[in-house]
């Protein structure tokens, strides 16, 4: 049996952040992620980041991830856990216990506080043919591309105009590959314009309401025959179009990684506009379960800029309640990072998941 | 509007934007042209410009507004947007040419005096463009800015380049 | 394919070439990288077949969360070859249906 005040599950922006802030405060701090190397889904992002210089705007995701990195690695209280898998969460009362693979051998891991950011896993379309070799998500692709250095094929058509798709061709264009087409079921575009435009002024036609019908290939992609679709999701006869493709990128959403959240017993609501259901938590990203934490994409699909914010609140927030930082200090820090969060949350584009976070924490208050 | 259907600004949609200049200005000299149309949370180009030339404000999701008179074309807020939303324009480069400034990361980078093809926001060959000169110091991360000649009728269509 | 040359990422690090056998041929794989990344860029896609009916399966999520991408490794089948390194001398073999274990390979606390 190991112990420590904190454990976090997943090394990627949120968990890094949260050791971070943790440690500095002086909590000792256990990380654990299944992974070889810690970063979680920042090391291919080699795209500029948005936001403001607080945000790291202009950065790129792949030097924010580095930077981090560094921060943690600067900390004596931290110790990171990689190639871990946590299998199981038990009530230790007080506390949490951890079951943790690591080199082969079961660990229990035995925490005050717990975080789990273990962030998302990406959503499947269904389609005839949609098992094929070659059809494969966007972020899969961009980790094979950004991170691997491997492209698994030539010809793409990604399937999904959020800022997924429409980032992940691009960066299939950096690459040396050909996104044949981007299609889009819903009328117009759903990322950001200024991603939409990096692509289109090189030729790749961005098709709204339109959709794979099926895709066809001895054993692997050769084909996909695509269709356009009216307002009630209908493919209309007549429309269809096929095309030679070897690749068909699947970018058609997020889902929080939830089962360690739910083994725990915390209680979950269904919120679409933040990837389904998501575990609710309050303003100190405190789940139902007293002690157990979350951020980042686990709370809802939001970027890796919202992850980090939220990372750093809940090492501010355990810092507090392991009595490290006085009520008025963590006070002062949850509110600027708060602050910062609420920052990303502005807009057009913020506004369902502003709102929708909102709802999550009156939601906590009288669970 | 063929920004959410297409991916591209129609001339329409672009005149309206705080980040354009004016035609009058246009012609004066070297500008700035920012194509940023949706509020989204972002500033990097306020930082990055010397001359304060571009104001966003406190709240970050403020499209850009330029102070076109403030603005002498110096490019450098070209690679600090992510968006890769902003060129610079320069009417004047001759009688019968523009020069246009634009962000570029894809290799192979092109040559200085190479001719390629000019591209528009659809991705459409337009014209021929001569390279003038390919900028990609360390400040810029990564984010080349390259300097093409393009017949004057040009100067607020071309956004791209294709090497052939 | 491999991507050698890249706007954002540089030139392609050299690594130690590492040598694995799939199915039987020898393919050069990079020190460090996943199974995986190996078959891709040595043009190999499928990487087994379902227990029913026989579909073919090859890389779907590639971060290790699906199991699309299983594959018998040194004699373990379901390794998810995408989050797997590759080891000088391993031998693949395309997966056919699920795998036996042989025994427990995890030791208790």
């Amino acid at each position: 049996m190991r112990k420590t005040e904190f454990a976090i599950v997943g090394a990627g922006p949120a968990g890094l952040s949260a050791a971070i802030e943790a440690a500095r405060a002086g909590v000792k701090v256990v990380l654990a992620d299944e992974n070889q190397r810690p970063g979680g889904q920042l090391f291919k992002q080699i795209h500029k980041f948005f936001g403001s210089e607080a945000h790291h705007a202009g950065a790129r995701g792949i030097d924010i991830g580095t930077m981090l990195l560094q921060q943690v690695s600067q900390q004596k209280n931290v110790e990171i856990m990689l190639d871990s898998v946590v299998w199981g969460i038990f009530r230790a009362n007080p506390g949490h216990t951890l079951g943790v693979i690591h080199n082969s051998k079961n660990i229990h891991l035995k925490a005050r506080k717990v975080l789990l950011a273990t962030g998302a896993t990406e959503n499947v379309l269904a389609f005839p043919g949609w098992t094929l070799a070659g059809v494969m998500g966007a972020g899969a692709i961009q980790t094979l591309v950004n991170v691997h250095r491997v492209l698994p094929g030539k010809r793409v058509l990604m399937v999904g105009s959020g800022n997924v798709g429409l980032i992940v061709s691009y960066q299939l264009l950096q690459a040396g590959a050909e996104v044949v087409a981007i299609v889009e079921a819903l009328p117009k575009i759903g990322g950001y314009a200024v991603h939409a435009s990096k692509v289109a002024r090189t030729g790749v036609p961005i098709l709204t309401s339109t959709t794979v019908k099926e895709v066809h290939g001895k054993g692997k992609v050769e084909k996909a025959v695509l269709v356009q679709i009216d307002e009630n999701w209908q493919p209309l006869t007549g429309t269809e179009r096929e095309l030679e493709v070897d690749v068909v990128c699947l970018a058609c959403g997020l889902s929080p990684l939830a089962e360690l959240a739910w083994i725990t017993g915390c209680k979950f609501t269904d919120v679409p506009e933040l990837g389904g259901h998501v575990p609710i938590h309050n303003e100190n990203m405190e789940t139902t379960v007293s002690g157990i934490y979350v951020a980042g994409d686990l709370a809802g699909i939001e970027e890796a800029s919202t992850a980090i914010e939220e990372g750093r609140l809940v090492g501010i927030a355990v810092a507090e309640a392991l009595g490290y930082l006085a009520a008025g200090e963590a006070k002062d820090k949850k509110t600027e990072i708060s602050n910062r969060a609420e920052q990303l949350r502005e807009g057009p584009f913020g506004i369902t998941r502003k709102q929708a976070k909102e709802q999550l924490i009156r939601r906590s208050l009288s669970e | 509007m063929t920004l959410l259907k297409d991916g591209f600004l129609d001339p329409e949609e672009l005149k309206n934007l705080p980040g354009v200049p004016s035609k009058k200005r246009l012609i004066q000299g070297p500008v700035v042209v920012i194509e940023c149309a949706q509020e989204i949370p972002c500033n990097p180009c306020e930082e990055a410009c010397h001359k304060k030339a571009i104001q966003i404000g406190d709240s970050i999701i403020n499209l850009p507004i330029l102070d076109a008179d403030k603005c002498s074309g110096c490019g450098l807020c070209i690679a600090s947007c992510p968006g890769q939303a902003i060129f610079v324009v320069d009417t004047t480069y001759s009688d019968t040419e523009a020069a246009i400034q634009l962000p570029y990361e894809f290799l192979p980078y092109p040559e200085e005096r190479q001719v390629v093809d000019g591209l528009n926001r659809a991705g459409e060959k337009v014209c021929s463009a001569k390279v003038l000169k390919v900028l990609n110091p360390k400040k810029f991360d990564r984010t080349a800015v390259i300097m093409i000649v393009v017949p004057k009728q040009y100067a607020m269509e071309v956004r791209n380049i294709d090497l052939r | 394919m491999r991507v050698e040359e890249h706007p954002i990422l540089g030139k392609l690090q050299k690594a130690p070439a590492v040598e694995i056998e799939v199915d039987g041929q020898v393919i050069q794989a990079r020190a460090g990288e996943p199974i995986a990344a190996a078959l891709l860029a040595a043009g190999k896609h499928i990487f087994r077949y379902t227990r029913k009916d026989h579909q073919p399966r090859g890389v779907f999520c590639a971060i290790g969360q699906c199991t699309d991408c299983m594959m018998i490794v040194d004699g373990v089948p379901n390794v998810r070859t995408c989050v797997t390194p590759v080891k000088p001398g391993m031998k693949i073999q395309t997966q056919h249906g699920l795998g036996k274990l042989r025994s427990t390979s995890v030791e208790k606390d």
